[in-house]
């Protein structure tokens, strides 16, 4: 008449199988209902509309060298920019200098006379002047922005204030000689 | 223990069946509370009112809001010009935010002069520090809802905040706003939340009062009750001194509600947000005013940590340092009165927090970055370094007794 092997014996380890069972079945209700809060955060993130709107056609045609376009690509402005001959140069002359977020002015572009740049302060969001011409367009030749008074080089990289970062290159492809697809 | 008892029938069968009368007597009526309060424990109570006038105003305003990016800056306007009382129920909501805000600022500082957070309320004083994060958080995302210029870029520096955080960072950021920018989804959520979170404050609120009806009020004095004699109970004497307290605290809201309704108002706010037109000078509310500037303060990067970030943790920073704080004041006295250096280096606190608001609310430009800088320094200075310092070295006042024979025999010089 041998007591059931499963049983805990007085002065044994105290485990049973029925503790086992428990702490299982507590693991996997705990798992469970973690996991079961996916649903709800990923919710938050960007709906399939959101994620339809991004793409954006630009015409070029009509922008002169000097001049600079803002188009709208994901809710967000889109500085697209006709650059000069000088520009281009001071650009390309400074890619040696000390910078903070050093990148050449070559890796910046797909062709050297347009640069497209997400027209957002890598600081905190605000929108860097310098679209305009009556605009100040900072120590740079670039863009300023006017919250806290970061200054951006002809190429959009950041030269001086707060930002950590250049102004971010949208991904773009050339759909012709004169448009370009952004997204 | 409960002095309730009725000789109603009907009150008696409610009672047997759930005891709310008894309840009710015990924490409303004859709850003992130190005799010798004075009227800055009236500031809890005010709170506990304004928390009570924001839910009511706000439900009615959310009766005529709409929370779409295209509709919601035109709806706010037609409660202004078109809804009956709409002008007072906004008017009564935001004037409410900021008269809540300094009642709560003015409950916090009182805490931190007579020494409230120090044991056995430590609970106590947690629960109060989530209570303001989670007013923090549904005034940013309230300012938000009435889609200025504002409301939009007050939103956009915020939560880009939280792109500082290193590979995270950015996907935070995405995920705060449901898209590329702050645009319709952000707006509905922060509606959602912002309906959300008050309940959860009054919660809170009541845990907070559940806490403090287990360790009882602090006083003045700063000592423990020792006996009976040292208490009165709190009806009839403080329900009315409470309701006194409402009565003033009134009069100075309800000035601002109808004589200077946008004293606390940034005129941009009534331009409709322009996701595409940056205002000069973005600047929060006046009560976030002295994190806006911890935020600012730092400039520099440190090896691999850039400014940005510097910034963001120290503005949170600011803030979890309270939660440190009954065990960062090593001084075994309580209240101020007998703590003649900690009662100079309070003042010299509210006057760094002053300080710090002012920078705040004005461009980062020329003295005030240093200023602003100095005064960040302080700020921490005074709870991870003077805090644990003083609290070692100052030689406090003798304590009195107890509460009644402070009152019976006025203490000497001391």
């Amino acid at each position: 008449m041998a007591e059931p092997a499963s049983h805990a014996q007085p002065g044994g380890d105290g485990q049973t199988r029925r503790d086992f069972l428990l702490q299982a079945t507590t693991a996997v209700g705990v798992v469970g209902t973690c996991l079961s809060l996916w649903p709800f955060i990923d919710s938050m993130n960007p709906a399939a509309d959101t994620l339809a709107l991004s793409t954006t056609d630009v015409d070029l045609s009509s922008v002169k060298v000097g001049q600079s376009i803002t188009v709208v690509w994901q809710g967000k402005p889109v500085f697209v920019r006709h650059r000069t001959p000088d520009e281009i140069a001071a650009a390309a002359k400074d890619d040696g200098e000390t910078m903070r977020d050093p990148q050449k002015d070559a890796d910046r572009v797909k062709k050297a006379e347009w640069l497209v740049l997400i027209g957002v302060c890598t600081h905190l969001g605000c929108i860097p002047g310098g679209q305009k011409p009556g605009d100040s367009r900072g120590d740079f030749g670039g863009w300023m922005c006017p919250c806290h008074g970061s200054h951006y080089d002809t190429s959009g990289r950041i030269r001086k204030g707060p930002a950590p970062a250049n102004l971010a290159v949208p991904p773009y492809t050339f759909t012709s000689a004169s448009t370009i697809r952004i997204g | 223990m409960s002095g309730f008892h009725t000789n109603s029938k009907v009150i008696g069968w409610v009672e047997q069946r759930l005891p709310i009368f008894s309840f009710l007597h015990h924490s409303a009526v004859e709850y003992p509370t130190p005799k010798n309060l004075n009227y800055w424990w009236n500031f809890g109570s005010l709170a506990g009112f304004q928390l009570v006038v924001m839910i009511l105003s706000g439900i009615f305003l959310a009766a005529n809001y709409t929370a779409h990016t295209s509709l919601a800056f035109d709806s706010v306007e037609r409660i202004m010009r078109d809804v009956n009382y709409g002008w007072f129920m906004r008017y009564l909501h935001a004037n409410g935010a900021s008269m809540f805000f300094l009642l709560v600022y003015t409950h916090m500082l009182r805490g931190l002069y007579y020494g409230s957070y120090k044991a056995p309320r430590e609970l106590l004083w947690w629960l109060g520090v989530v209570i303001y994060l989670c007013m923090m958080g549904t005034a940013f995302m309230g300012y938000v809802l009435p889609w200025g210029q504002m409301s939009f870029w007050g939103a956009t520096v915020i939560t880009n905040l939280f792109s500082a955080f290193p590979v995270v960072g950015k996907f935070i950021v995405t995920w705060l706003w449901g898209g590329f920018a702050v645009d319709n989804p952000t707006l509905n959520r922060f509606y959602a939340f912002h309906y959300l979170l008050p309940f959860v404050i009054y919660a809170l609120m009541v845990v907070h009062l559940w806490a403090l009806h287990t360790v009882k009020s602090n006083n003045p004095l700063g000592i423990d009750v020792k006996t009976p004699q040292d208490t009165i109970p709190f009806h009839p004497y403080f329900t009315i001194k409470d309701l006194f307290g409402i009565g003033v605290f009134l009069m100075i809201y309800m000035a601002f509600v109808f004589w200077a309704p946008n004293f606390f108002g940034e005129p941009d706010n009534y331009i409709k947000a322009n996701p595409m037109v940056t205002p000069p000078h973005i600047v929060p509310e006046w009560y976030f005013l002295p994190f806006y500037a911890i935020l600012r303060a730092f400039t520099m990067d440190l090896w691999i940590i850039p400014a940005k970030l510097q910034g963001v943790v120290a503005m949170f920073s600011a803030i979890i340092v309270l939660l440190f704080l009954p065990w960062l004041d090593t001084s075994k006295v309580r209240s101020a009165a007998f703590r003649p250096i900690y009662k100079q280096l309070f003042w010299v606190f509210v006057a760094d927090c002053v300080v710090l608001g002012y920078c705040g609310g004005k461009p980062p430009e020329g003295n005030l970055v240093m200023i602003g800088q100095l005064a960040t320094a302080y700020y921490f200075l005074h709870f991870l370094v003077i805090l644990p310092i003083v609290g070692k070295i100052e030689k406090t006042r003798p304590l009195p007794a107890s509460i009644s024979s402070a009152v019976l025999k006025p203490m000497e010089k001391a």
